[in-house]
């Protein structure tokens, strides 16, 4: 395959299968490896449609500055493209995330404004959204709100989805921004009768919930409950064991957040088994494991992975 | 009466500190009520007169009760209710 450049390269990723993790001929799962995009994760996709909606707009010209609240993916994503359009970009980012995602967003060139590690990503969010009052000329693209994050799934994984796997029956993915589950599952809403989209909601540490007031919680603006079947909270312990599995049984080296949307296709995979229904279950590949190895999640006892995680913001 | 119901940190004012309380109740509308008699105050941080608060996630044995039927979810001995804040991702 031939590409222009990096980001004419983005998307069509590959779907594999998962021959040994899945129950029976008849119930399968199907991997889509969303770590091969430019920088290595899913956000590739919205930070590019995002990008590209604010320069038709008008509103980025080079030499503005983008700013995003972000605990890391949507961050390097956006750096990457920035760096290449002329952009400076400051992001803000939980402390609690890892080391590697630091050094990669500094190394696209990304500025980055640390907030407190209780409250995780919400903090994040309230910090960038005064930083954009205090900076009116900074341009915060806003992940949680931007139409185009959904639209980028919409427009292009969700049909990559449906020319590979025409018999898809269930899509899963991780809930963070709730882009990919918006934008993919509208799509196959649109295209498959009965389709289920499933949403895996990671489960931290107490530390990450944070001490407000339980009214200053935050729903992203994208999210639309009518769009999901479900929607699971998948634990720490849970995501590690099935990151291990997927690693151990075919051979993926993915992400934590990976981890803990097949947890929770496992758990359809299950259901489907029980009730004699066949099932093609598609789940997202967020990224690789390679930002996580500082946090020790591949290493050592469950528990001990389990306990080095805690506080840690692994999706 | 044995369905344990884990509590956030920003709620455990009102659980004496414990990190987990045990009620009773053919629905999760009739555990809170049942939580409430012996945590006064706890019924109203998770529910207002539309039903679940906004910023209140409540899981069944992991799955979102929006999903299974809101305060009418049935519950049974044996059960996990998981009570957390809306956190953001990405």
């Amino acid at each position: 395959m031939r590409f222009d450049s990096l980001l004419d390269s983005l998307g069509r990723t590959p779907l594999v299968g998962l021959p040994r993790l899945s129950p029976s001929p008849e119930v399968r799962l199907w991997a889509k490896l969303e770590d091969r995009n430019p920088t290595g994760s899913v956000k590739d996709r919205p930070a590019f449609w995002m990008i590209a909606k604010a320069e038709k707009e008008g509103l980025l010209a080079p030499g503005r500055t983008i700013l995003e609240p972000t605990s890391g993916n949507t961050g390097i994503s956006l750096a990457m493209v920035a760096k290449l359009r002329g952009y400076d970009i400051v992001c803000v980012m939980p402390e609690n995330t890892s080391a590697e995602r630091r050094q990669l967003l500094e190394m696209w060139g990304a500025r980055i404004i640390s907030s407190p590690a209780a409250g995780g990503s919400n903090e994040a969010v309230r910090v960038a959204k005064r930083l954009a009052a205090e900076n009116p000329d900074w341009v915060m693209l806003y992940q949680y709100g931007n139409e185009a994050n959904a639209r980028a799934h919409y427009e292009t994984t969700g049909p990559e989805l449906l020319d590979d796997l025409p018999t898809i029956t269930h899509f899963v993915a991780g809930l963070g921004t709730t882009g990919t589950l918006m934008g993919v599952g509208r799509y196959l809403r649109e295209q498959v009768p009965g389709v289920s989209i499933v949403a895996a909601e990671p489960r931290y540490g107490e530390l990450v919930y944070g001490l407000r007031n339980i009214d200053e919680g935050f729903v992203p603006e994208l999210y639309d409950e009518s769009v999901l079947t479900t929607r699971y909270s998948v634990t720490s312990a849970d995501a590690l064991r099935r990151t291990r599995e997927l690693l151990a049984q075919e051979g993926i080296f993915a992400g934590i957040s990976t981890g803990c949307a097949l947890h929770a296709a496992l758990g359809m995979a299950n259901k489907a088994v029980k009730a004699g229904e066949r099932a093609d279950i598609a789940f997202i590949v967020a990224d690789g494991g390679w930002k996580y190895l500082s946090t020790g999640a591949y290493g050592g006892t469950l528990e001990e992975a389990e306990e080095r995680l805690e506080g840690q913001l692994w999706a | 009466m044995a369905i344990e119901v884990r509590i956030p940190t920003i709620l455990r004012n009102y659980t004496d500190g414990a990190k987990a309380v045990e009620g009773g109740g053919a629905t999760l509308d009739e555990l809170i009520a049942d939580l409430e008699t012996r945590h006064p105050g706890l019924r109203d941080r998770l529910v207002d007169e539309k039903g679940l608060r906004r910023f209140v996630n409540v899981y069944l044995n992991d799955e979102d009760v929006r999903f299974l039927g809101g305060l009418g979810t049935k519950v049974s001995d044996g059960d996990t209710v998981t009570v957390l804040p809306a956190v953001a991702g990405g």
